[in-house]
């Protein structure tokens, strides 16, 4: 199968990890508001060991991240590679084996994450037989991503290209290093590094995770679906170029603020705390350029939702790019740390960030997959938009007042030392904004399956017309 | 852990550090630079990617420079005053454990101003003093409450404090003792000494001293039995013994549990009772405000 209007690029496996990005960000974003729920009524766990919540809580962090970003970044990255080089993708056939190779992976995960087998560590939980796969998986992402490149008809290479090559290096190398554990079963490793240091290396890989994955891979999505929608140039090149290297460099080093005041030494703490603060300008350069290059054309978010998406999802980005390098400064972080605020901080990049720039990005993306020019209804898309707005909103506020709440609950004393409030009730004092949060991810869910049937009312014609020709040129 | 790094190590993160900070300032002249033959500025550079993607020639903006030198200044000096640069520590000399001790000493003063106000006071005097009371119930929450229960209601094999009957006796002095040094309640096991009919009804009796369930004679014997066997410590008349620990078997108050086979599992087994010392944990002030504090909660404050 081929695209209609430009025969020479390979759009089977877009087609495929666009049509997996909906399809996993509807099951992981259930599981989210499923665990969202049993924080309010526990005995949503139905007494299974298999969805109590220590269980799918790791279960809707790797579907949203990995399943749901990443199919979003290996259809999007592919469809750029290819028109940004002018040239096919390189081994086709190995393209398709990350389609198939990834989606295993998340069907293993999805498998064995309820059956809590884990390696504990957050965001990388998978044990080993899984992780060889996501390593295979991941050089083979490499191999044909990279080789794409190197056979471009272009001779300067695309920005967008710089950020998701930075990212696919970056994560393979934070993956395998994370990973390495020593197999103890078929289902049980031992990491292989100990105490401090394998914390150390954890959020070295965690917060990268959230650098690279997270932040470079759709930058690199902005870079081009923002100008292509806009139709507007990117703003400055020098900009991009300074934000880019500055950005994947000071990136490497923020992870120490993730165990500020613990066992980790004093100077990898203030490190940890000085390069996040010194990653504002870095991070602030992609939504200047995003929005600058938005500028020229302000009239177009009176009639294009997907204009309005981009917008709002650079605007969270801005948010979330202020609100952690703040969160890392020691003082701020010892009011905010082990509270909602994080839970606040993660979802306005998750929700406002990666996911609106990616239904974004899908709008345009899906039609010209399907030889259109745009989705089957331009207003669903608007009351998308606004679903997950106000979704987006409604979450992260819930959970910066519960946060902070918390966090002065948990630090107030009385006049003889002791503490004023009891753990339970911090937790009885949450119990409204939980409900708040709820609201907001079942609001934010919702326009999910609006985008659902939007994806689907655009595609099943095009896919019926396919398997006509196909038929008939059978029969002939 | 910063001891351990050595010379070499420390030289290795420095340099790392303050060139990736100085590479980012060094990136920025570098790029900002007008290079010769390029576009104007704010016009549109010439390469066009994908049919119509295109960029523009414009300076980084100022504001946002500035941002970016400011955050550079400020790590740059943060790791002058702070440790950072591997192990030279700041010249604030800064730590973490440091900060730590600060702020338990400030906690600490605060603790021993607000509690000199009970000190040297009489245990029945501060059980009628409400500030008292308040302080010590939450002495109560932190230390007690976790044997015998937030109200101080006991539990099995947790004496109730909330009643009026006293294992070690309900004298300020005698609580305080309690509290401070701890008590070891023993009750040896009587499987291999007691005949097995005799140990029955030796039960039936305790279990109700006043109208045990036993025909006259078999009480009678029972009786003896009691004496021989019990009294030593529960007394003749099995009120029990302060000095000893021995419970009052002749009321309706069961520390193990009242039913006839948790008795006899008292009686044939043996149990041990462990209320561990304070002394060491909390000062001489805090432990008179918890003997206030429980003297208050058997009623013995309102007599």
């Amino acid at each position: 199968m081929t695209s209609p209007t430009l025969p020479s690029y390979n759009d089977t496996v877009v087609r495929q990890f666009a049509l997996a990005t909906v399809l996993w960000g509807i099951v992981g974003m259930t599981v989210g508001v499923l665990i969202a729920a049993q924080l309010m009524w526990p005995q949503l766990n139905f007494d299974l060991p298999w969805l109590t919540y220590s269980r799918l809580r790791p279960l809707h962090t790797n579907a949203v991240i990995f399943a749901f970003g990443g199919c979003a970044l290996f259809a999007t990255s592919y469809w750029v590679v290819q028109r940004t080089c002018k040239a096919p993708l390189f081994l086709p056939r190995l393209a398709s084996f990350t389609f198939w190779g990834w989606q295993a992976v998340i069907v293993a995960a999805a498998i064995t994450l309820p059956l809590g087998i884990t390696q504990s560590k957050e965001y990388a939980e998978l044990e080993w037989p899984i992780d060889l796969l996501i390593a295979a998986v991941w050089v083979a992402y490499a191999v044909v991503f990279f080789g794409t490149i190197a056979q471009r008809k272009q001779r300067h290479i695309y920005v967008a290209n710089w950020f998701y090559g930075a990212f696919i290096l970056t994560v393979a190398v934070l993956h395998i290093v994370n990973s390495a554990a020593i197999p103890f079963s078929l289902t049980k490793s031992y990491s292989a590094y100990s105490g401090t240091v394998d914390a150390m290396v954890q959020w070295w890989y965690g917060h990268n995770a959230v650098g690279f994955f997270l932040t470079a891979g759709f930058l690199g999505m902005m870079y081009y679906f923002v100008p292509k929608q806009a139709g507007r140039p990117i703003y400055s090149y020098r900009l991009s170029v300074v934000h880019f290297w500055a950005l994947i460099s000071i990136y490497m080093w923020a992870g120490p603020h993730h165990l500020h005041y613990t066992a980790l030494p004093d100077w990898v703490q203030s490190l940890g705390m000085v390069f996040s603060l010194v990653l504002l300008a870095p991070s602030w350069g992609g939504m200047i350029n995003g929005v600058m290059t938005l500028s020229g054309a302000w009239h177009k978010l009176r009639e294009d939702p997907i204009i309005k998406f981009m917008i709002v999802s650079l605007s969270f980005y801005g948010m979330s790019t202020f609100e952690g390098p703040m969160m890392s400064i020691k003082t701020v972080n010892a009011l905010s740390h082990y509270t909602d605020w994080t839970i606040g901080h993660v979802h306005s990049g998750a929700l406002g960030w990666v996911a609106m720039m990616t239904i974004g990005s899908l709008y345009v993306l899906i039609p010209r997959l399907y030889g259109k020019t745009e989705m089957h209804s331009v207003p669903a898309i608007n009351v998308h938009f606004w679903l997950s707005t106000i979704g987006t909103v409604l979450y992260i506020t819930a959970m910066w007042i519960a946060g902070v709440m918390q966090g002065l609950m948990w630090r107030a004393v009385n006049e003889d030392g002791t503490l004023t409030y009891s753990f339970i009730e911090s937790l009885q004092a949450t119990y409204p904004f939980s409900f708040m949060r709820l609201l907001g991810g079942l609001v934010f869910l919702s326009g999910m399956f609006v985008m659902a049937w939007n994806v689907w009312k655009t595609v099943e014609p095009e896919r019926a017309a396919m398997t006509t020709v196909n038929t008939a040129e059978g029969a002939a | 852990m910063n001891e351990m790094l050595g010379p070499a190590w420390t030289a290795f993160i420095s340099v790392l550090v303050v060139v990736n900070i100085i590479g980012c300032l060094w990136l920025i002249w570098w790029t900002a630079r007008p290079r010769v033959g390029e576009e104007a500025e704010g016009a549109e550079k010439n390469h066009v990617w994908d049919e119509d993607l295109k960029e523009l020639n414009n300076p980084m903006p100022r504001w946002w420079l500035n941002l970016f030198v400011i955050t550079v200044v400020f790590a740059l000096g943060y790791l002058v005053f702070f440790p950072g640069l591997g192990s030279f520590a700041g010249t604030l000399g800064w730590s973490q454990s440091g900060q730590h001790d600060q702020r338990l000493s400030t906690v600490q003063a605060q603790r021993d101003a607000f509690y000199a106000t009970f000190d040297g006071r009489d245990v029945a005097e501060l059980a009628g003093d409400l500030d008292a009371v308040q302080a010590a119930s939450r002495l109560f929450a932190d230390n007690c409450a976790g044997c015998h229960g937030p109200s101080g209601q006991g539990a099995l094999g947790f004496p109730n404090l909330a009643d009026k009957d006293w294992l070690y006796g309900h004298e300020p002095a005698q609580i305080v003792a309690s509290i401070s040094n701890g008590r070891q309640g023993v009750m040896p096991p009587f499987l291999a000494t007691l005949d097995p009919a005799v140990a029955d009804d030796l039960i039936a009796l305790v279990s109700n001293w006043k109208e045990p369930p036993l025909p006259q004679a078999r009480r009678a014997v029972a009786e003896q039995k009691f004496k021989v066997t019990c009294a030593a410590c529960h007394g003749q008349d099995a009120r029990g013994n302060p000095l000893l620990g021995a419970p009052n078997l002749s009321d309706d108050i069961w520390l193990h549990g009242g039913s006839t086979e948790q008795i006899r599992q008292t009686v044939m087994f043996g149990r041990q009772g462990a209320m561990p010392a304070h002394k060491e944990r909390l000062s001489e002030t805090e432990i008179r405000l918890l003997a206030a504090y429980v003297y208050r909660l058997s009623g013995q404050a309102d007599q």
